[in-house]
């Protein structure tokens, strides 16, 4: 092997050591592990927060990356380069990948014929929010059910535990 | 041996969008005589009407750059999906029209998004001069 590569295995290997620490030791913790990817972060954190991949299953990440031209109404198209990498990390990090007990809540109660590309839209997200009002998602300070972020502090590391929310006026 | 062509791969690929509001000025100058024969120069006051201007989308919505980008381009704007953009003119913002590749793919994403149509180098040009004039 090479120096160079030498030396990203061991940078790579101590990344994931670090991840799996945080995340509480053996893996399986309750909370998703921050994972990070810098296109990932440039080119889908510049029209909402970030979505953490843990959040939905491959399947609806691939069908939401082969479909980017028409994103919830808007252009969102990349470069295939661009959008290849994007996909490859999403589908590495996705809930059906990911070994913690949040991701793995969120993709059991997603039924295998479906591919919703909302976590918004989730049976997991619906029964944890049933005590927030429609209205209360509208607020100007929210938004929609989709900017996490407004509540959940903590949502672009995956955090989402309930010591953390505080709803905005 | 190998490290110096990474190294040199990787400076050169940071470098190569690299730009200031002048050269991406001087660019689409000569895309839009390629364009139009006749083009006489961009124009500030063009560009700020072309900002502002609403029109209706097929969609039945009406839009314009200012919906995302406020009437002033001075200050922060705000996605449909509620996250703040940062100011578009580079005398708050420096940031703004250094990358030739994100201000392609901005405005191959927002003219469509706006006129459903992507933008003519004219369009650019003058809208990036209003942007360069705003103190
Ligand atoms: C050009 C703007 C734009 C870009 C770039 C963009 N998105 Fe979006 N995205 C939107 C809009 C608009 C919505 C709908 C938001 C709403 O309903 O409030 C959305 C919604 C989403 C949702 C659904 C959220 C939910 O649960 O309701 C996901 C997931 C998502 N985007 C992922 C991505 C990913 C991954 C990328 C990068 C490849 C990306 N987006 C890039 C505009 C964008
Ligand atoms: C209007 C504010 C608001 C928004 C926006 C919001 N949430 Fe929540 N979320 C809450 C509240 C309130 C709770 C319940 C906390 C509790 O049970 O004490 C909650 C609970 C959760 C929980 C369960 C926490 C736990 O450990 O039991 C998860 C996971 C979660 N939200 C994810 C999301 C995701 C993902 C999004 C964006 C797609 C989102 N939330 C958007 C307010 C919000
Ligand atoms: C739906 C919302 C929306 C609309 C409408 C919109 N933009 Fe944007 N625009 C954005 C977002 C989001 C960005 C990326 C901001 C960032 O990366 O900080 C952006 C970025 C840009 C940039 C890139 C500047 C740079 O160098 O970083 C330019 C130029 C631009 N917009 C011009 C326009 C023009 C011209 C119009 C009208 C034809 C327009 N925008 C309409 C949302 C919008």
């Amino acid at each position: 092997m090479k120096k160079w590569m030498q030396f990203l295995v061991l940078i790579t290997s101590i990344t994931s050591a670090s991840v799996l620490l945080a995340s509480g030791g053996e893996g399986g913790g309750s909370q998703m592990p921050p994972v990070t990817n810098a296109k990932w972060k440039a080119e889908c954190g510049s029209c909402h927060m970030l979505y953490h991949p843990g959040l939905l299953p491959e399947r609806s990440w691939n069908k939401m990356m082969a479909g980017l031209d028409k994103h919830f109404g808007e252009n969102a198209s990349l470069d295939a380069a661009t959008r290849d990498e994007i996909t490859r990390f999403l589908a590495l990090n996705s809930a059906d990948k990911q070994d913690n007990r949040r991701s793995s809540r969120i993709n059991q109660s997603i039924p295998a014929s479906a591919t919703p590309l909302r976590i918004s839209e989730t049976r997991y997200f619906i029964s944890k929010h049933d005590e927030v009002s429609a209205s209360t998602f509208k607020r100007k300070s929210i938004g929609s059910a989709a900017n996490c972020v407004a509540c959940h502090k903590g949502a672009e590391k995956g955090d989402f535990s309930e010591s953390q929310v505080k709803i905005p006026r | 041996m190998r490290n110096s062509i990474i190294l040199a791969a990787l400076l050169f690929s940071i470098n190569a969008f690299a730009t200031t509001p002048q050269v991406l000025l001087k660019q689409y100058e000569v895309q839009a005589k390629q364009e139009n024969p006749a083009f006489t120069g961009f124009s500030a006051e063009r560009g700020a009407i072309f900002f502002r201007a609403e029109r209706t989308h097929s969609d039945g919505k009406k839009v314009s750059c200012s919906t995302c980008h406020t009437s002033d381009p001075r200050n922060q704007g705000k996605t449909r999906a509620n996250k703040v953009i940062e100011p578009l003119a580079p005398s708050v913002n420096p940031q703004r029209l250094t990358d030739a590749a994100k201000v392609e793919k901005w405005f191959g994403r927002n003219c469509r998004d706006v006129l459903e149509r992507a933008c003519t180098a004219q369009e650019k040009g003058d809208y990036i001069q209003y942007l360069v004039n705003l103190k």
